[in-house]
């Protein structure tokens, strides 16, 4: 059965406020069976308050292959970080 | 004790607890891990309904423990509906007495919540949510083996027929019942029938699939505890250890 079914990827919000985190992927054959799904097998334990679900083949990632021309060039690029600004102390929550 | 109010809160509770053990027969059998933990949620959940029935029940009686209850009545004295003791049958036949027993404790439940008994309005409360999960997640099923292929299309319009005749004595009070519906103390399951045809039909329809004619004939007996075998093979396997092992704990 799980065979012929699409594989989707699922979302948990723990709590209103937060963000949905990608929690793992299970098999189903259409979305809202897909909900289903994840409700019974990843909000068992009170995780969750909201679940998104997408289809797998819907995601489209970068290539482990591109790791070093991705993100190795960012290495000795540190004065992209803002920190070489000097903060006047009345501003707060920087 | 009243014996009425004891008997009808076994009844409630024997439908739960035969039920949950049903399903739970399907852990690590279900067709796809999917719906192997979900078919043992819904079982745990279930269970953990017949466990408050039980503890209630239990505070009536002195001695009484949901342990007794539960793992030391033999099948005549059970009073759980045919429907829940009847063998599990391929996932089509699983998922249609969840659907039809679903639907039905979601109308009991509902109305249970303004009977004179505190404790049954508390429970029937708690219980309402997770029922309302099983009605959808049943339901859905069922639409999606009527709607699906024609195997999974005949195998549900079986289902149907074998689960149909078992679905009469839901909506017939026992003498138990009948005593204690005037006080408010149960409900009349009869006036549910309806409710509980509006419900079914909404979701049979978008499945494609058919009820068999009106009148036919009903096998009922559950809720005086005239059972058919399929309870004591189930009673034998699920109250085994405390027969074998009284009192034993784990």
């Amino acid at each position: 059965m799980n065979h012929e079914e699409p594989l989707w990827e699922v979302f948990i919000r723990s709590r209103q406020g937060l963000d949905h985190k990608h929690v793992g992927s299970l098999h189903a054959a259409d979305a809202p069976t897909a909900i289903e799904n994840a409700r019974d097998v990843y909000t068992r334990r009170m995780e969750g308050v909201s679940i998104w679900v997408v289809a797998s083949r819907d995601i489209h990632a970068s290539s482990p292959e591109d790791a070093a021309s991705f993100y190795d060039p960012a290495n000795d690029k540190i004065y992209r970080h803002p920190t070489f600004y000097d903060l006047p102390d009345e501003v707060k929550h920087m | 004790m009243n014996q009425d109010r004891f008997d009808y809160i076994l009844h409630l509770a024997d439908n739960a607890l035969i039920t949950g053990h049903r399903l739970s027969e399907w852990t690590g059998h279900g067709p796809s891990v999917e719906q192997d933990i979900a078919m043992s949620n819904i079982a745990l959940d279930l269970v953990g309904q017949s466990r408050n029935l039980y503890q209630y029940a239990a505070s009536m009686k002195e001695g009484a423990t949901e342990d007794t209850l539960a793992y030391l009545r033999d099948a005549r004295e059970f009073k759980n509906l045919l429907i829940a003791e009847t063998g599990n049958g391929d996932w089509a036949k699983t998922i249609t007495r969840l659907f039809f027993f679903s639907a039905y404790q979601s109308c009991l439940y509902e109305h249970m919540r303004s009977l004179r008994d505190e404790m049954l309005r508390a429970i029937a409360e708690k219980s309402l949510k997770e029922v309302t999960y099983h009605v959808r997640w049943s339901g859905d099923w069922v639409i999606r083996l009527g709607d699906g292929t024609p195997e999974s299309r005949s195998r549900m319009e079986k289902a149907i027929d074998a689960l149909w005749p078992l679905t009469g004595e839901m909506f017939e009070p026992a003498p138990y019942e009948k005593a204690l519906i005037p006080s408010q103390l149960a409900v009349d399951v009869a006036a549910l029938k309806q409710e509980w045809m509006h419900k079914i039909t909404g979701v049979l329809d978008n499945a494609g699939c058919r009820l068999p004619a009106p009148g036919s004939w009903m096998q009922s007996g559950g809720k005086t505890g005239i059972h058919t075998e399929a309870l004591g093979l189930l009673l034998a396997e699920m109250q085994f250890l405390q027969r074998a092992y009284p009192g034993c704990n784990w």
